[in-house]
Formats: structure tokens, sequence, C-alpha cells
């Protein structure tokens, strides 16, 4: 047998993405610009939420999208026809989620002397994308009320990372057995500070407290 | 889920750690996974074997994973308890204000070559 030589590596495999996540956003910082992490399971309204609250806030500060997904181009270009903003599409390459190399990536395909915000609307899902800093200033998420209330207690570290809970399709609530108010319980056992936005994106109802809660949020980061 | 995307960055690092110690090809990783960390050890020595196959220097190369025990303690009573069995509520006084010590890891050990 040939000697077995041990190497002690001992190091986390988070730990290159986090610091990559630290300087983008100290990055992000110097040039004024909130890029915000958007995530939700598959078909929560991620898409629909963002094109009605970009249309509300457009003419008050200069936004653009980076849509994260497997494969295809349709939210990119759904998003960029119904709201005229600059949005690019990017491609994970079979990876379930963005990490904040990728998310620099995108944004180096930015016109980032233009913009005030960018919306990231990562990969549908709610495990993989609360593993990896993006770089993000901020992490937000859509639950719609067909998935359940129950979510934050079946995927704790989403809930726990996210700054804003908003609750899309409230215009079903009388139609599914969502109890709000156990929801905002479960969340708040999750993140004690996160702020919940019920909504509901087809018809428009919320979306201004959404709007501005953003505006207020870039206003912020450009100005503190 | 998300086994597999761990699994690149683990290749990623360890290729570069190899690189920096002149290994042409290593023989096994060793890790050490959370019990509480949402890795599932199984898919990750499953994904492991399909994606390091496809690397030179660590076709054949096994991955073995130290699970770490999750343990918790209550900032209440300051005692500590297991994480998986009682969870964020501390079972010697019933308080909330509980943090995680350890059981989060997904961290390379180590590699033999």
């Amino acid at each position: 047998m040939d000697d077995v030589k041990v190497i002690e590596i001992k190091k986390s495999i988070f730990e290159d993405n986090d610091r990559d996540a630290d300087e983008l956003r100290a990055e992000l910082k110097r040039k004024g610009v909130y890029l915000l992490n958007l995530m939700s399971s598959p078909g929560s309204g991620k898409t629909t939420t963002l094109i009605q609250t970009i249309n509300k806030i457009k003419g008050r500060i200069r936004v653009a999208v980076m849509e994260a997904d497997i494969d295809g181009d349709v939210d990119a270009v759904k998003i960029k026809d119904a709201t005229g903003i600059p949005s690019i599409q990017l491609h994970t390459g079979g990876m379930c989620h963005l990490d904040a190399e990728m998310t620099r990536q995108g944004l180096d395909n930015m016109p980032m002397d233009d913009v005030d915000l960018v919306i990231l609307e990562n990969v549908g899902n709610l495990v993989c994308p609360a593993e990896f800093d993006t770089g993000a200033v901020r992490n937000a998420m859509i639950l719609s009320v067909p998935e359940g209330h129950d979510k934050p207690l079946k995927y704790p570290l989403m809930f726990s990372i996210c700054d804003v809970v908003v609750i899309n399709k409230i215009d079903v609530l009388p139609y599914f057995d969502f109890d709000m108010k156990r929801c905002e319980e479960y969340v708040h056992m999750r993140n004690p500070h996160a702020k919940i936005i019920p909504i509901c994106a087809r018809t428009g109802e919320g979306v201004d407290a959404l709007a501005d809660w953003l505006i207020e949020e870039v206003n912020n980061w450009k100005n503190q | 889920m998300h086994e597999l995307g761990i699994v690149f960055y683990i290749i990623r690092d360890v290729k570069k750690a190899a690189l920096e110690n002149g290994v042409e090809h290593v023989r096994a990783v060793v890790m050490n996974i959370g019990e509480v960390s949402t890795v599932v050890p199984d898919y990750l020595t499953d994904c492991w074997r399909w994606a390091a196959d496809k690397e030179d220097m660590l076709r054949g190369c096994d991955l073995r994973c130290n699970i770490i025990p999750a343990r918790t303690v209550c900032h209440s009573c300051n005692e500590e308890y297991p994480t998986v069995r009682f969870g964020r509520k501390c079972p010697h006084c019933g308080s909330d204000d509980t943090v995680l010590l350890c059981g989060n890891e997904v961290e390379i050990k180590e590699i033999e070559v």
C-alpha cells in the first residue's frame, strides 16, 4: 500500500461565496445601487408581482431586473414587454440557485451608472437560494396563499434570512384554509424582524405598500 | 435537492487545495456535515460519485461524511440541549431565546492523497 497523506482543510464550502457577497455589497454601496434578492417557490407570482411593483416605482427611481432560471428567457421578455425597463436573463447552468459570483457576472451586463435599484429574481426554490448569499442588500420572498401558512415551519432557513415576506394571492383567501395570523406568527418565529406585506399581484391590492417600502429602502441605501 | 450544487462547490475547493499542495490525484475527501445543515449525506455522496468521476483529479475519489450533532444553548437559563429532539424551544425552561451552537456545518475537513 502506498502511504496515504492527509491534508487538513477545515473550510466551510460557503466561505468563498460569503466573502464574494460581502465584496459585492461594498461595491454596490460605493456605486449607490441597491440590489434586492427576490426568492420564492415556482408559481408564487414573482414575475407578476415584479411587473405590478415596477410599474408603480419606475417613474420615481431607475429600476432594472435580472431574471435567474435554469433555462428559458420567458420571464425576462415578459418583464421587458410589460414595463419597458432593462431586463436580462441569467442561466444558472443547471444549478438550483444563484451565488455571488454569478450575480456579479449578471451585474456586469447591467447599465450600473443608470440604475438605482436592481431586482434579482432568483430561481424558484425555497431551499438552495437561502444558503447562498448573492451580495444583495436585502432578501425578500413571496409566499402565495395556495402554498399554505405552514411554509415557515418547513423551510426555516429561507424565512430566517428574509427581511420581507410578501404574501401574495390574498384574493383567493376565502377559498383556502390559509390562516394569515398563524402565518405571521410562524414567520416571526423564524425572524422576529421580518416585515410582512400581504398583496394581490393580479388586482394590485397592497402593491403600494411594497412599492413604498422599496423606495424608502433605496433612498436610505443611497443616503446613509 | 441542493446536494449537487453543493458538490460543485466541494469539487472547486478540493481541486484548489490539491493544486496548492502539488497533488495530482485525491483519494478521499472527508466532510463535516452538521445534523441540521439541511444536507442529506446519502444524496451528497450519490451526487459526488456522478460529478467527481468526471474530473481527472477526483476519479474514484471517495467522499465520507462525519456527522456533527446539533446542540443549542438557551439564553434564558444557559442550559444546552440536543437541537434535533427539542427544536428552538428550550426543554429546561421553555424559552424561545435559543441559539444554535453547532450542527450547521458543511465543511471540508480534510483530503487524503
